[in-house]
């Protein structure tokens, strides 16, 4: 398998992204609304979502902080939540290997699940371009300071209730891309309740985020060995 | 502005915390990529791989969808049927948000008096 860097690769990614744009509205806004609560200015606001890039970490680590002394709490939430991120290296090793030197950084220090989905069904088509990475990587940065602004800025207008259905939105994009990664029940159905078992019996032990780690760790293993009692 | 936040200021614990956000969330995706991606690929670890990513979106979804209730599990079947038929995301979320409101906004209507 050779992997390639091109313009094609990185428009194609960019326009896939795009639209992905959409689930990460509510969850932006709801990073910029935490930001501006915790008397953040719209400057750090920005400069968390854009350096830090893991929404899920940011919105944790923005309910717990501590504004006298934010720092050990912040970064025990992120290391928690963003456990999930180590494990998205392995799985996309070959294109960043593939990726010029001087762009090769990029790509890893903005790793998030979205590229790992959308790259690996890049991969099961055989298309293997590595330049995709940061063309979705682009267009999510994009949407994701432009939600966490938009948040910040209508945080004294706007005031959604925590169950509101747009923030639906946020799950509704992982169940979408669960979808084209559906191989068939004898190859993902145990793996996934596996998994699935596992996070909801973590969640219920443990707060923060371990069960996200946990889960997919279990249910991969699972697959893994299902995989070899029954040859394909 | 209205309710009192601040647009350009910056201070130094908040400097320091995001810092540290950083640093943790780029060493842990560095550390994918600089060490266990450098682990021999055995079969196992080839095919833990390729279930890694289902797995991880069917962990993170298990609890918000077991919290969420009924109208969340309609909404997350809806997504998972238009995505499956139409291939198209946007469509799919429309979808799911939509359920999930109409849902939402019935069992509000019946649990009143």
């Amino acid at each position: 398998m050779s992997v390639t860097y091109t313009r094609d690769g990185f428009v194609r990614g960019f326009r896939a992204a795009f639209p992905l744009g959409f689930g990460m509205i509510p969850f932006g806004l709801v990073a910029g609304l935490l930001a501006a609560r915790q008397n953040l200015s719209l400057l750090e606001a920005l400069l968390m979502s854009g350096l830090v890039y893991g929404g899920a970490s940011q919105v944790v680590a923005l309910e717990t902080w501590r504004a006298d002394a934010p720092v050990l709490g912040a970064a025990t939430a992120t290391f928690i939540v963003n456990l999930r991120f180590a494990l998205i290296g392995p799985v996309l090793a070959s294109w960043l290997n593939g990726t010029p030197r001087r762009w090769r950084w990029f790509s890893i220090i903005t790793l998030v699940d979205h590229v790992m989905a959308l790259s690996v069904t890049q991969m099961r088509q055989g298309r293997n371009d590595a330049a995709y990475i940061p063309g979705v990587t682009l267009a999510l940065l994009f949407w994701w300071q432009v939600s966490t602004a938009a948040g910040f800025v209508l945080a004294g207008i706007l005031a959604l209730p925590r169950g509101h259905p747009l923030f639906f939105a946020a799950p509704a994009v992982f169940v979408a891309l669960l979808v084209p990664l559906w191989r068939g029940p004898r190859q993902d159905a145990v793996p996934w309740l596996g998994a699935a078992s596992v996070a909801l019996l973590t969640a219920q032990l443990l707060p923060g985020a371990w069960h996200i780690a946990a889960g997919g760790i279990a249910g991969a293993a699972l697959g893994a060995l299902s995989d070899r009692t029954q040859p394909a | 502005m209205p309710g009192g936040v601040t647009l350009w200021g910056l201070d130094w614990p908040t400097l320091a915390a995001i810092g540290a956000m950083v640093a943790v969330t780029w060493g842990l995706r560095a550390f994918g990529y600089l060490v266990l991606a450098r682990l021999p690929p055995t079969p196992f670890m080839r095919a833990f791989l390729a279930h890694l990513p289902g797995c991880l979106f069917a962990a993170f979804l298990a609890p918000v969808l077991a919290a969420g209730g009924w109208p969340t599990l309609a909404g997350a079947v809806a997504v998972g049927v238009v995505m499956a038929s139409w291939r198209s995301l946007p469509g799919a979320m429309a979808a799911g948000v939509g359920v999930v409101w109409l849902l939402q906004a019935a069992l509000a209507r019946a649990a009143m008096p």
